[in-house]
């Protein structure tokens, strides 16, 4: 499993040899590779480009889209920022809390740009927007 | 029959995917366009010039037979299109988004092919005479910030474009992205030609996965015509500070996002300490049409004082008419409400309008006529910011959004100057004493030892004082807009709708106000 995980984190730094600035685009590949960034991942990217376990931790640690711990629920996001809370997002909450039932992550974001057509969700790279109460339970519900 | 059907990603996530899939099923030949920008009636169905909105799946037989209610009429025509003047926007709904034919078509190409002609010194020129201002929010004149890198030597330079767009109330650069990725791309072109830059890299935020895909398609299929010139995009990863250019450029080098302070200003060390121009999309795909022959003066014709051109302003929250409303500067923020946005979606009375995104001032009806001008805004303690327009009816709790504004901040804080990262946290624990009517005396500070510690707790209206003096510290004690600008819809909140804050107890909080101002 360990050698797996090398080899895959090895290709995908290969992957990206010859940009400049890399580090983003291949925690980006390894959070969609792994779920994740675990703290074995980042001494392995720290090794492939030669800088410091800290560095790397620095950089994942301070971003919303990195984790330290993969999370098998699936993932509905609901933006909560000024647009959304102006068309009623807020009310929603509730039903969407009891309809995610610990089976699906709830994620807070702020803005997915979609602000004239509020409450708005996202699952994956599918959007939702103009939701109500109910439709808002179906995106969870739906939610694989 | 061609059916015409935004495939912008507004519209997709309210069905226009599974709506084109149904026409192209009755054997339609259907195109996907940019959308109009009317984001009320999206999914919009245009057939012949005609539109049909907001269509559904039920709706596809009447629209094709004709006696859809949904009509209404030529979309050109349409108030909300027709009263605009559209430069930047000017393919909005008319091009499909990655379709290098429409774009040529439609005189793409036609600036860069011109700068390269006129060259380096005149293009800056030009972009300097069409009085161009930076459209992320702060403003600068692009011109001088082009002149400044043309005039560092260096050997290698970066055109940088600010594509997070994380502002609430905020959507023109997506729509650009999406509807009109390779206007963008030729900005940047021209402004590598400008200041003898090669690479470009745009920096796009994760939540616009849609943009990210359309960049990376146009930009594969125009590699050739923008050639030497190279350009690639980068994704960002949820943080709403990386919008801050010196916290971008740490992003794209694969550091932490946090702020630099400036001097050095990223003009002359900025992307990997070597001298790049960072625009705002809105700036950069607002340069083609400038550097068309004749465009710096057309441009430069329009607008006000010293806010030329035209601004894509966007409507949002909740308001009727939603969408992208691009026009010249000078308009009022009650003909945009009002007139062309129709009041308030929910049909209740308007209570406030945030402009420029979480860290713009609330407005109160009474202030509507204000002048969409940055001077003007400024004047009134208010910002621009991005051209967002956020609408609020009385339902709002204002002092639930003053409180939402710092608990934003500390969320969203890179961390670096204390201002910011400690004073919103305070800023939220102020706000919420406030509202709960001050505070007792805590078991420290009623110990005999602690003599100078105050016996009586504190009252609201000591806490409106902190408050005030808090925000004057982030103001001019932050880094960057983040921390500095987070005052302004607390404050304006504030003075503007003191009863959300202690209720019966307004006088309280003018008086405290009244005081700081003397």
């Amino acid at each position: 499993m360990v050698s797996t995980k090398q080899e895959r984190v090895t290709e995908i730094v290969a992957d990206h040899a010859g940009r400049e600035g890399p580090l983003l685009p291949i925690l980006h590949d390894v959070q969609a590779a792994f779920g994740c960034v675990d703290a074995e991942t980042e001494a392995l990217i720290a090794g492939a480009l030669n800088i410091s376990r800290a560095d790397v931790h620095g950089v994942v640690s301070f971003y919303h889209d990195f984790h330290a711990a993969a999370d098998p629920r699936p993932e509905v996001q609901i933006c909560r920022a000024e647009a959304c809370k102006a068309r009623g997002v807020e009310a929603l909450i509730p039903a969407a809390e009891k309809a995610a039932a610990g089976r699906v992550k709830l994620t807070t974001v702020y803005c997915l740009g979609l602000c004239s057509a509020g409450p708005s969700a996202r699952t994956g790279d599918r959007l939702h927007a103009r939701l109500d109460s109910a439709g808002l339970v179906e995106v969870i519900e739906n939610a694989r | 029959m061609i059916i015409r059907i935004s495939d912008d990603a507004l519209a997709r996530a309210l069905g226009a995917d599974e709506l084109a899939a149904a026409f192209a099923s009755k054997g339609h030949e259907v195109h996907r366009t940019s959308s109009w920008g009317m984001h009320w009636l999206e999914p919009l169905v245009e057939i012949a010039g005609m539109g049909f909105g907001p269509a559904t799946l039920d709706d596809v037989d009447a629209i094709l037979d004709g006696t859809s209610p949904k009509a209404i009429g030529e979309i050109v025509e349409h108030p909300f299109i027709a009263r605009q003047q559209r430069l930047t926007f000017i393919r909005a709904g008319r091009t499909r988004p990655t379709s290098l034919e429409d774009y040529e078509r439609t005189d793409g190409w036609t600036g860069l092919q011109r700068a390269r002609r006129i060259g380096g010194e005149r293009i800056v020129e030009e972009v300097i005479q069409s009085g161009l201002r930076g459209r992320g929010g702060a403003g600068f004149p692009a011109g001088i910030k082009w002149k400044t890198v043309a005039g560092t030597p260096g050997a290698q330079k970066y055109i940088v474009c600010n594509a997070d767009e994380g502002d609430s109330g905020t959507f023109a650069d997506r729509m650009v992205m999406e509807g009109d990725p390779y206007a963008l791309i030729e900005g940047m072109a021209i402004a590598g030609e400008a200041v003898g830059a090669t690479q470009g890299y745009i920096y796009v935020r994760s939540e616009y996965p849609d943009a990210i895909r359309k960049l990376n398609e146009a930009l594969r299929l125009c590699a050739g015509i923008i050639a030497p010139f190279r350009c690639e995009v980068r994704v960002g990863a949820g943080a709403y500070v990386c919008g801050e250019e010196t916290s971008l450029l740490n992003s794209l080098e694969g550091k932490r996002g946090e702020v630099r302070a400036k001097p050095p200003l990223p003009a002359i060390e900025g992307l990997f300490g070597r001298p790049t121009v960072v625009n705002n999309v809105l700036t950069l795909a607002a340069v083609p049409h400038i550097l068309a022959e004749g465009g710096a003066a057309r441009y430069e014709a329009l607008g006000m004082a010293r806010s030329k051109g035209t601004m894509p302003i966007q409507l949002a929250g909740n308001i009727r008419h939603g969408g992208l409303f691009e026009t010249a500067f000078g308009i009022t923020l009650s003909e945009l409400v009002y007139d062309i946005g129709g009041g308030t979606d929910s049909g209740r009375p308007v209570k406030a309008v945030q402009v420029g995104g979480p860290l713009g001032a609330y407005i109160h009806p009474d202030e509507f006529d204000i002048a969409f001008d940055y001077e003007a805004y400024t004047a009134a303690d208010a910002l621009i910011g991005h051209g967002g327009i956020t609408v609020f009816d009385d339902t709002a709790d204002m002092g639930a959004m003053a409180r939402f504004a710092m608990e934003f901040c500390a969320a969203e804080s890179c961390g670096k100057c204390t201002p910011c990262r400690i004073g919103s946290v305070r800023g939220v624990e102020i706000l919420d004493r406030i509202r709960a009517d001050g505070r007792e005396a805590d078991s420290v500070e009623v110990l005999p030892v602690m003599h100078n510690a105050p016996k009586t707790g504190r009252l609201p209206e000591q806490e409106v004082a902190l408050l005030t003096d808090l925000c004057e510290t982030m103001k001019f004690g932050s880094l960057c807009a983040l921390g500095g600008f987070t005052p302004y819809p607390v404050m304006s909140a504030l003075k503007n709708w003191p009863e959300d804050f202690m209720p019966g107890r307004e006088g309280a909080v003018r008086k405290v106000l009244d005081r700081n101002d003397a």
